[in-house]
């Protein structure tokens, strides 16, 4: 080790702070130059630590699911008797869905329809939330040999939840439709007047540029609309709610606080992703 | 070694064992620094879990820089801002920044603030809170080049200085047993 004196210790030690500080706004620079070092940096970092999350998500899920339980004993009889009520609605829509399947499938047959592709899809654990404070993604575990592609779509058991924006060696992080960034092309169920979902960090995102004539109603399904290619047509994505300032907005149909699984569907349609190396268009963005 | 020389007295031999449980006492501040941050982000299933990452990451950084500045330098700070950033998914250099500030303005003015008492320590933590925050906002907002909304900073501040004394409680038990050099 080289002996220095007290005095030039003394004055190395008064600089760090002002270095470091500088290499802080170089490595600013740093990540707007190259903003791939820092998404790599980022997945490297999570296939480290998933599979540390991935054990721990088992026991901490048993230990939530104990609490759970134990606090749902104390209104478990009114819990039920809104089940039965919820159970005997659900029935009576159950013949209905079963009924309108059946004519729409003769139908269908009378038509010579040509069937949708059944999509392929794979399921993996939602293991950490992915977003900070200025976004709203989750980090998904993955197996080592996935072949989740970057645009892939993400859905839980009742609607969208978003799509894929990186992908590492054993993660994929889904960024939300709430997030800041989130544009999705949707159609109004009822007027089938297509709109734009914007997400705005909040649990609603926000519909914008709905064409004139065909406003969104309170309580109207939306779902996913094929605009630019990027989603596939009727996706479930939420119902339409005013907010208190007359703002039309999307009570999303996924559980988004809530992730613990989600499917991933691959529909072939990857066009509209992010392109892989800076500074090259991707071929089909100005349609 | 030239930190036990500049103490006088006499000590017990330097033995491996020793020698280790002090390291481990110097290393404790940025070990359970990186620990706290990595639980945070663990699938806990807590309503807007985001938000502690920031709260457990500003109180360790405020604390260790008050109490034990010698084994939290800005080195470490810096390092532990780029984790931050890295699990936080702000852009580089953000997190690395507001922790060197934090960490800067603390070290200059622990004189002060340690002889108040625990009370001025959390309110000057809560301004410390505001402050970090609204530079992590700005520089976020000018690096992504969009006016991001204010809500979720607010809220992250507030939070951050109300569960302050909920980390500096065990951490002043820490900072007082099983960190403390002395009595390795």
């Amino acid at each position: 080790m080289i002996r220095l004196s007290i005095q030039a210790r003394q004055a190395l030690g008064k600089l760090t702070l002002p270095v470091l500080v500088a290499a802080t706004f170089g490595l600013m620079l740093l990540g707007k130059a190259d903003a791939l070092l820092a998404e790599h940096a980022r997945m490297a970092l999570a296939d480290a630590l998933v599979p540390i999350y991935a054990a721990l998500a088992g026991p901490l899920g048993a230990a939530r699911d104990t609490v759970a339980g134990a606090t749902g004993l104390w209104d478990v009889s009114a819990e039920n008797g809104r089940l039965r009520a919820e159970n005997e609605q659900l029935r009576r829509w159950q013949s209905i869905a079963l009924a309108l399947d059946a004519e729409n499938q003769r139908l269908k047959a009378n038509l010579h329809w040509i069937p949708d592709p059944a999509p392929y899809y794979v399921t993996a654990r939602v293991v950490a939330d992915a977003g900070g404070i200025y976004a709203r993604a989750v980090l998904l575990s993955v197996g080592p040999n996935h072949g989740i592609r970057k645009g892939e779509i993400a859905l839980d058991e009742r609607g969208l939840v978003g799509r894929v924006t990186e992908v590492g060696a054993r993660t994929a992080r889904v960024l939300l439709i709430t997030d800041m960034n989130s544009r999705i092309p949707v159609v109004l169920e009822n007027s089938h007047g297509h709109a734009i979902l914007i997400g705005t960090d909040g649990p609603r995102p926000r519909l914008v540029y709905w064409a004139e004539g065909s406003m969104p109603q309170e309580g109207e399904r939306v779902v996913t609309g094929t605009e630019a290619s990027a989603f596939p047509a009727n996706l479930p994505v939420g119902t339409v709610h005013f907010s208190t300032a007359k703002v039309p907005e999307v009570a999303p149909a996924a559980l988004l606080d809530r992730l613990e699984v989600v499917r991933i569907f691959d529909y072939g349609l990857t066009d509209m992703a992010a392109p892989e190396a800076p500074g090259r268009l991707p071929e089909r963005r100005g349609r | 070694m030239a930190r036990a020389d500049q103490t006088p007295g006499i000590r017990p031999r330097a033995t491996l064992g020793r020698r280790l449980d002090r390291a481990a006492r110097y290393a404790f501040p940025a070990g359970c620094t990186v620990l706290l941050m990595l639980l945070a982000e663990a699938p806990l299933g807590i309503a807007d879990q985001a938000a502690m990452l920031p709260v457990v990451t500003l109180a360790c950084v405020y604390f260790w820089s008050l109490f034990r500045p010698g084994a939290m330098p800005p080195p470490v700070v810096f390092l532990v801002g780029l984790l931050f950033d890295l699990l936080g998914y702000l852009p580089l250099g953000v997190g690395a920044l507001t922790l060197l500030t934090v960490h800067g303005l603390a070290v200059r003015w622990r004189e002060v603030l340690i002889r108040q008492g625990f009370v001025s320590a959390w309110l000057a933590f809560a301004g410390f809170a505001v402050g970090s925050t609204a530079l992590g906002w700005a520089l976020t907002a000018v690096l992504v080049f969009r006016l991001l909304p204010v809500g979720p900073a607010l809220f992250q501040a507030l939070l951050t200085a109300a569960l302050y004394p909920a980390l500096a409680i065990p951490l002043i038990r820490a900072h007082r047993t099983v960190a403390d050099p002395e009595r390795a």
